[in-house]
């Protein structure tokens, strides 16, 4: 069957659809966001310049196209608050990250040697977190992490500590809001690859010489690459981004990028910088964003 | 002292009994079979040699060193499996070499055996390749000289060749057999294909429900089945069910329900059973038009039986016919088409006498 037939009538409609969603819903406010980034502030409505006005004729239109310039760029270049903010948020997204895989990788590899019916339920649980929102389950935490919230009160209790431990607004507190919130993304992809791995390929190793130990390293680890890849940038590329976390549970002493804008946005209403700063940290995720497509390409491949 | 002796060992799953008091010795050099219908045991038996089972009770001695409870890879034991279980991130030089590395051999001579092995399997020029660009039988040889790397007292072979098509697979028995004759390995072989393992192995163990109910070559496991189940496990068959009447002269006359009274030579050891199974496989029966001359038994005594062919089916090499006799009961012969022209062949509704003599025929007890 040619290409033509399959993608002819509705099915054409479902072939273009993501491409449709895709313009509407990213491209256009990301050319928005784009253009005012290259903008000026101005204290107006809306708070820059120029503003392309279709209605009065090409001139005019081409006037304001010279205003724009590179300068936002620039100044996000020169002060060092946004690199730090870049630095902070690309070192607290792999230490996050790395804190995940050592946790998640052990619970997806239980997970996927449980029985067949108790995997759905393993699963279930990794997932019901999901059903409470988000931003409660934060707030949840600062009532754990508060001066007389509970796990003071249980290492109080226990006699591990004297006086009770200061967690929120520290980075401590940032790091267990972020694992915590990102587990099940790590888990998921790790335990897609584990589950599916034959068994037969660990007796094989077992059966040339290798001891479990061995077995583990230079079979079961191998092998569940693409899913530690898959698991470390589905969690690395929003944690870059992420704002309410570091927001709520970290101190303000240093920001992460998230933040940052924020604060140019709502505070000094400075939207071309923000928007600057928006589509740097956009280029910033496009290299490990194509090497997740890339994996995830290889692992189709693979499995066909 | 065989090389390896299995000692009353038993395995159970649950309330299943897998493998259930099995003892077997298996000497030095020989290619041994394990055949039976699926859910016999002889997998669980295998995997308990190669150490992924552990016997619940019973021992298993490798060169009078009792292993059965040691780990897979503290055996001098290796297994072929039956899907090759290749390590897909491996090439085909570096499947081979695992075993070889895990054993802490040096450098130089990994490389040395990993030659040789690729050339007994004949995959020179493929070593770089990774599994999935291999084709299945290419696959097979991988995971053969994979195997056969560490140079195993005892090679486990599950299923070998269950995922060849036929023409292949014919091909690759033969060359096993080259092999293990050349190496001198000792090949314990699992399989449910009764004619791969008449084809390959030197002896056949027969399991059923855990247990082994004949091991034999294949010649007398044909030819002398010990009983009912293994005549009827084993080949095609003719049986009529009936009593002996008289054993006179090293013969016995039986007097069976569907077939008259037949002649049969006297088995060693004798029955002692007087009701039994005259049992008769079908390339044994004769056809003729007409009754054959007593000469034609030799010396020994001749079983006519009268009836009508029903059916007949042509199947290249030989034609199997179905004779029904007068009581009612149905004989199956089948003959070999030596003669390109039919001059031999039998139509449906024809009258024959189906013939056969009493050295052909065996007693089975029920």
């Amino acid at each position: 069957m040619s290409a033509r037939r399959i993608f002819a009538g509705p099915a054409r409609l479902a072939a273009i659809a993501p491409y449709l969603w895709m313009v509407l819903f990213f491209l256009v406010p990301f050319g928005f966001v784009f253009k005012i980034s290259l903008s000026q502030t101005a204290i107006a409505q809306p708070p820059y310049t120029p503003v392309f006005d279709f209605t009065e004729g090409r001139e005019a239109l081409a006037a304001a196209f010279g205003q724009l310039s590179f300068d936002n760029f620039r100044l996000l270049i020169s002060d060092n608050l946004y690199i730090l903010s870049y630095l902070r948020s690309v070192m607290v997204a792999v230490t996050s990250t790395v804190i995940l895989l050592v946790i998640g990788y052990p619970v997806a590899y239980g997970m996927a040697r449980l029985p067949r019916r108790w995997q759905a339920v393993a699963m279930v649980l990794v997932i019901v977190p999901f059903w409470t929102s988000f931003l409660i389950r934060i707030y949840a935490w600062i009532n754990i992490l508060q001066h007389d919230g509970l796990l003071n009160r249980i290492l109080l209790a226990l006699h591990l500590v004297s006086s009770p431990i200061v967690w929120l607004s520290t980075d401590t507190a940032m790091y267990i809001g972020i694992v915590y919130s990102y587990l099940p993304f790590m888990i998921l992809p790790l335990y897609a690859t584990l589950a599916k791995m034959d068994a037969s390929l660990l007796e094989a190793a077992g059966d040339l010489g290798a001891s479990p130990r061995q077995a583990f390293w230079l079979v079961t680890v191998p092998l569940s690459l693409p899913g530690i890849g898959a698991g470390a940038l589905l969690c690395f590329i929003p944690i870059v981004g992420e704002f309410v976390i570091p927001d709520l549970l970290a101190g303000s002493n240093s920001l992460m990028v998230g933040q940052t804008l924020w604060l140019e946005f709502f505070t000094n209403k400075d939207w071309p910088v923000a928007s600057a700063a928006a589509v740097t940290l956009l280029a910033l995720l496009v290299p490990p964003l194509v090497l997740y497509d890339r994996l995830q390409r290889r692992q189709l491949e693979g499995n066909s | 002292m065989p090389l390896l002796r299995i000692e009353g060992v038993a395995k159970a799953f649950g309330n299943f009994r897998a493998v259930d008091r099995l003892s077997l010795d298996i000497r030095a050099g020989e290619f041994f079979a394990l055949l039976g219908p699926s859910g016999c045991g002889k997998t669980t038996l295998l995997r308990m040699l190669a150490g992924f089972e552990t016997p619940d009770e019973g021992r298993i001695l490798l060169g009078g060193k009792d292993i059965a409870q040691a780990l897979p890879h503290e055996r001098p034991v290796n297994m072929m499996f039956q899907n090759y279980a290749l390590f897909p991130h491996l090439s085909v030089r570096d499947n081979i070499a695992f075993g070889l590395r895990r054993a802490g051999m040096a450098r130089g001579d990994i490389a040395t055996r990993v030659d040789e092995m690729v050339a007994l399997v004949k995959l020179d020029g493929m070593e770089k390749r990774k599994p999935d660009q291999l084709s299945g039988g290419q696959r097979q040889r991988v995971a053969l000289a994979r195997s056969l790397a560490r140079r195993p007292q005892v090679l486990l072979l599950d299923e070998p060749l269950a995922a060849l098509d036929k023409k292949l697979r014919e091909g690759t028995q033969a060359e096993l057999m080259e092999l293990q004759r050349r190496l001198g390995t000792t090949f314990i072989i699992v399989t449910h294909d009764q004619e791969e393992a008449m084809t390959m192995a030197s002896r056949i163990g027969v399991m059923d429900a855990g247990r082994l109910r004949q091991v034999a070559t294949p010649r007398n496991l044909y030819e002398a089945p010990s009983s009912r189940w293994i005549a009827e496990f084993v080949g095609d068959i003719n049986l009529f069910s009936g009593e002996i009447t008289s054993r006179e002269n090293n013969r016995l006359k039986v007097a069976t329900r569907g077939a008259g009274t037949l002649v049969v030579s006297e088995l060693w050891p004798p029955v002692s059973n007087d009701v039994v199974n005259v049992a008769i496989r079908p390339e044994k029966v004769k056809l003729s038009r007409r009754a054959p001359a007593s000469e034609e038994g030799g010396s020994q005594a001749i079983n006519r039986l009268d009836g009508v062919v029903t059916d007949v089916n042509y199947l290249g090499g030989v034609t199997t016919y179905k004779v029904k006799l007068e009581s009612g009961a149905m004989v199956r012969s089948s003959v070999a088409n030596t003669a390109r022209l039919d001059i031999d062949a039998y139509l449906a509704g024809q009258r024959v006498v189906a013939w056969f003599t009493s050295d052909d025929c065996l007693v089975l007890e029920q």
